[in-house]
């Protein structure tokens, strides 16, 4: 992973120079990247087939093409349309979604009647074409910035939507429509995170003004802060509304963040915190769903003490811990005792059972690269917008894998939530792929060369100091 | 806001490093504890995920395994399973195993480490071994032979080879089909509850599992005490014994079925049975002579293994002088599993030595190459070679002269002891023939086999039930199949 520091053999004798000194774009790394992110998840493929029917799986090439022509697809529009991102977020995006292509045609093997794997294929498609759009569509991410409140609304209207469709499995979080179901509430923390940072980006530094001063806490004045805080408050509620827990876990915990990075006031942090302690318990003892989930979380064998079988808390522990070191090897686990949402929720005890702890190791650091990437962009950038969108695209994912990870290995109470692009759920992989797109457009322009792009009145300034100034003066 | 950006992915790392560390506690610190719970079928799925050894006689194999289909693939099939269950056992995906299905499980599933040369290897790389082969030492045609002699009656057939200790045949009846077991699901709870709950036991093994009171067999046991101590030196000899015997220390009279006992020889006594002249020896020899005689033979010994454990046979060690005269004529709470007393049979046929039966000849992983031989313990010297030779002469006695002479085989030396025990609450019960015996070619040296016959339900009439008649005749068929010889007489 020194790609970005070591390799020297990127710059294309075929593109067009640009203006100024030659900067690494590096996209032949991003290439031969992605060629072994494709070659990864084909092997994979056929691990799984020879492990399972001692023969390879009969649309192996099929997969392979597939796979490798959507890659293919998403690097040419990089090439054309991005040319400076940073290389390692498209290759990493299409191992992660090839490991989970693996994985759900693997958990089909198990469940006869159900194959999800192709219709994951087909939503992967979906999620490469609008990659594609995005990357192509959207010149300069700063446009979104005009969008904030349509951003804001849309969220609304989408996870307000659920409300008129029954509920599935406990929770009102899906609409259907036409043989299709979505999750809508999936789109909407992306727009939720563009609102933010483009709210929080326009009015940082009114937000370090000193209004109200309550228990020894500087709050900004009413008047800034109150329409970020009302959607902040609509949308955790609906969402608490429709039982999706994880979700509005996710809105507060990339509201929180961006209001710190927005202030630096470690003070938010602290509120934050608390916040989301009382949330959490007050939740957790009141509402009979997550009371149990938090009871599961304690006592993960009490059901098998009582005679009533091991769990899927327990039987994704012990999934976990049948992996070991080294895992069982593709193909040769027994995972699918888990049953219900063994390719959704629990795809990760699959991976930990048939990879290993030195497997789960490798992808959890494939999502911090992710994650890391995103916050080199964010650093990178000089608008306040771009930097705070690269905050909240990073925190989304971290947040997300860490809750369900978390939860699916006893670390944290169970919260139902799709592991970003390995679990079954086309929303899901769609939404992951439009972060990736806006990721790679602002990872361009944070690595492009500063002059060739004409810069907003505001944009040299220097990240205005008002924190600690302010914090001290005030104090 | 750098700085905060910063903050942020510092807070991000920390996230990232306790799903490390908590990855690395489940699959690392807790695994083993966690692999261990037995809600986690993991287990069971890998225990069937390959078929089962075998368990052979004369080399051919008495069990199979049938591929389901299901999670718990394979299950375990018998053929001839009603001959063999004393022998096998069952394998049941619900029910667990018995006898030499768990006795030998280690080797049959394949987890026992004997039968690879790197067992560290197999664990590394996750081998599943394919389970090992059981051959026994039983003799087909003797079991064969054994089974049609009970014919369906309760009962038990346990036979031995003298010289090495041998099981040829361990045969119980009613019997059952172990199959039916195997599997997991309603219709093997079914049976298993029926099995259970049937009157007339199937699923006991009565050849070692059950102890009855050996009745006048155990006479051996007394006629070697009094010649291995010295009280009889002449077999020939009056015993100055009377005719009734009235117990010591009560007014109870033991009388005899048999005429001519008042001072019969040891020869007579014998042969035709005579209670009051044991039950008087057993008095006179005392408890403790008695006690020792009977532990040497193997009773009161709880650790015997075949490797199925055995039930210990039983001579009590606290009586009165009454309840050793009882005691010494097989009744009171004496108690001995056919395949004791088929062991007493033997001590006497192989020269007063006892060798352990074992029922295992010996173990081979699935390619054949051996895994293992028999136990092979060392014989021990029960009684001198003296002794063993009189007691042969008084067994040879009874089944040339006395009671036990359906067991007669042409050719063929054989000596035996008929015994019909009482039992029930004052001796209510329907009693149990039994009879004991062992057999050589006339011209050879070592004696061929040792039987003991117990047959519970001999006949309706009870006045009809002897060992020699019920018994006998089973006894005499496994030793005509032992020597090779036809079923007529």
């Amino acid at each position: 992973m020194t790609a970005t520091a070591g390799a020297p053999a990127t710059a294309r004798p075929a593109d067009t120079p640009p203006p100024l000194p030659l900067l690494p774009r590096r996209r032949g790394v991003e290439l031969a990247l992605l060629v072994g992110a494709v070659l990864i998840s084909v092997c994979g493929y056929a691990v799984v087939g020879l492990a399972t029917h001692h023969a390879l799986p009969g649309g192996a090439v099929r997969y392979g093409a597939g796979l490798g022509g959507l890659a293919l697809l998403a690097h040419l529009a990089v090439r054309l349309r991005a040319p400076y991102a940073d290389p390692l977020l498209l290759p990493t995006a299409v191992l992660l979604n090839g490991l989970g292509l693996v994985l759900i045609f693997r958990l089909d093997l198990e469940t006869p009647g159900d194959h999800a794997a192709p219709t994951q294929l087909m939503w992967s498609t979906v999620g490469v074409m609008l990659f594609i759009a995005v990357v192509l569509l959207l010149g300069d991410h700063r446009v979104l910035q005009r969008y904030a409140y349509v951003c804001a609304a849309l969220a609304l209207l989408l996870m307000a939507a659920p409300i008129l469709f029954p509920a599935v499995n406990g929770a009102k979080i899906w609409v259907r429509a036409a043989g299709f179901s979505i999750q809508p509430g999936e789109f909407a923390k992306v727009l939720i995170t563009v609102f933010f940072a483009a709210y929080l980006a326009a009015n940082h530094t009114a937000l370090a003004h000193v209004g109200r001063r309550v228990v020894g806490l500087q709050l900004p004045a009413g008047r800034v802060l109150g329409p970020i805080v009302a959607i902040w408050l609509i949308s955790v509620a609906v969402l608490v509304l429709e039982r999706d827990l994880g979700t509005s876990l996710l809105f507060f915990g990339v509201f929180v963040v961006l209001l710190y990075v927005a202030t630096g006031r470690t003070g938010w942090i602290a509120v934050g915190l608390l916040l989301a302690v009382v949330g959490a318990a007050a939740v957790g003892t009141l509402e009979p769903h997550v009371h149990g989930r938090v009871e599961d979380w304690q006592h993960p064998f009490a059901g098998i003490a009582e005679g009533r079988g091991p769990g899927q808390l327990a039987q994704s522990l012990f999934a976990f811990a049948a992996g070991g070191m080294l895992g069982t090897g593709l193909g040769q686990g027994h995972s699918a005792l888990i049953g219900f949402a063994m390719k959704s929720d629990f795809i990760l005890a699959t991976f930990g059972e048939e990879l290993g702890l030195a497997g789960l190791t490798a992808l959890f650091l494939l999502y911090a690269l992710l994650v890391a990437r995103g916050y080199r962009a964010a650093l990178g950038l000089d608008d306040p917008f771009g930097s705070l969108l690269g905050v909240g695209l990073a925190v989304l994912p971290a947040l997300q894998v860490f809750v369900i990870a978390g939860g699916v290995m006893g670390l944290i109470p169970l919260t139902g939530m799709a592991m970003p692009f390995l679990a079954q759920g086309g929303s899901s992989v769609v939404t992951n792929w439009i972060i990736i797109a806006l990721l790679v457009r602002l990872s361009d322009r944070a690595r492009s060369p500063r002059p060739a792009t004409p810069a907003p009145a505001h944009r040299r300034r220097p990240a205005p100091p008002p924190t600690a100034p302010a914090q001290g003066a005030g104090r | 806001m750098i700085r905060c950006i910063r903050h942020t992915a510092a807070f991000s790392f920390l996230l990232l490093v306790a799903l490390l560390v908590n990855a690395a506690r489940v699959q690392v610190v807790e695994a083993e504890r966690y692999g261990a719970n037995p809600a986690d079928r993991r287990v069971a799925i890998a225990r069937y995920a390959k078929p089962r050894g075998a368990v052979l006689v004369d080399g051919r194999p008495v069990t199979g395994s049938r591929d389901s289909g299901g999670r718990l693939r394979y299950e375990r099939t018998y053929t001839d399973g009603p001959l063999y269950a004393p022998v096998t056992g069952f394998s049941s995906q619900t029910y667990g195993t018995s006898l030499l299905e768990r006795a030998e499980d280690g080797i049959l599933s394949g987890a026992d480490d004997r039968l690879t040369a790197f067992p560290w290897w197999d664990r590394l790389t996750r081998t599943h071994r394919r389970g090992g082969d059981v051959h026994t030492t039983i003799n087909a045609r003797m079991q064969r032979a054994a089974f049609a002699g009970l014919g369906g009656k309760k009962g038990a057939v346990a036979a031995v080879e003298p010289r090495t200790g041998r099981i040829l045949a361990l045969v119980s009846s009613p019997s059952y089909e172990p199959g039916v077991l195997s599997g997991n699901g309603a219709a093997v709870d079914e049976a298993w509850r029926g099995l259970n709950g049937a009157a007339r036991r199937p699923m006991l093994n009565r050849a070692l599992q059950e102890t009855y009171p050996p009745g006048s067999t155990f006479k051996v046991v007394t006629a070697a005490a009094a010649l291995e101590s010295g009280r009889i030196t002449d077999i020939d000899a009056p015993t100055d014994a009377p005719d009734p015997y009235t117990l010591p220390g009560t007014a109870t009279r033991l009388g005899n079925a048999a005429k001519d006992c008042e001072d019969a020889p040891l020869r007579y006594a014998f042969r035709a049975s005579c209670n009051t002249v044991f039950a008087r020896l057993g008095t006179e020899l005392g408890l403790r002579t008695m006690a020792a005689t009977a532990r040497r033979f193997g009773f009161d010994d709880d650790r015997l293994r075949i490797p199925s454990p055995v039930a210990p046979s039983t001579f009590d060690t606290r009586m009165d002088r009454a309840q050793l005269a009882l005691s010494a004529i097989g009744q009171y709470d004496t108690a001995a599993t056919p395949l004791q007393m088929a062991m007493v049979a033997a001590v006497v046929a192989n020269g007063g030595q006892l060798a352990p039966p074992y029922l295992v000849d010996k173990v081979t992983d699935a390619g054949g190459v051996m895994v293992a031989a028999g136990p092979h313990r060392p014989a021990r010297q029960v009684v001198g070679p003296a002794t063993a030779q009189q007691l042969q002469e008084l067994m040879t006695d009874v089944v040339e002269h006395g009671s036990g002479r359906r067991a007669a085989l042409k050719g063929v030396t054989v000596g035996g002891k008929t015994g019909t025990a009482q039992h029930g609450v004052r001796n209510e019960g329907m009693p149990y023939a039994w009879f004991i015996s062992w057999a050589r070619e006339k011209d050879g040296y070592e004696p061929a086999v040792a039987v003991a016959v117990v047959v519970e339900d001999a006949a309706a009439d009870r006045a009809d039930i002897s060992g020699g008649g019920d018994a006998a005749p089973i006894a005499r068929a496994v030793m005509a199949a032992a020597l090779r010889r036809g079923p007529g007489r």
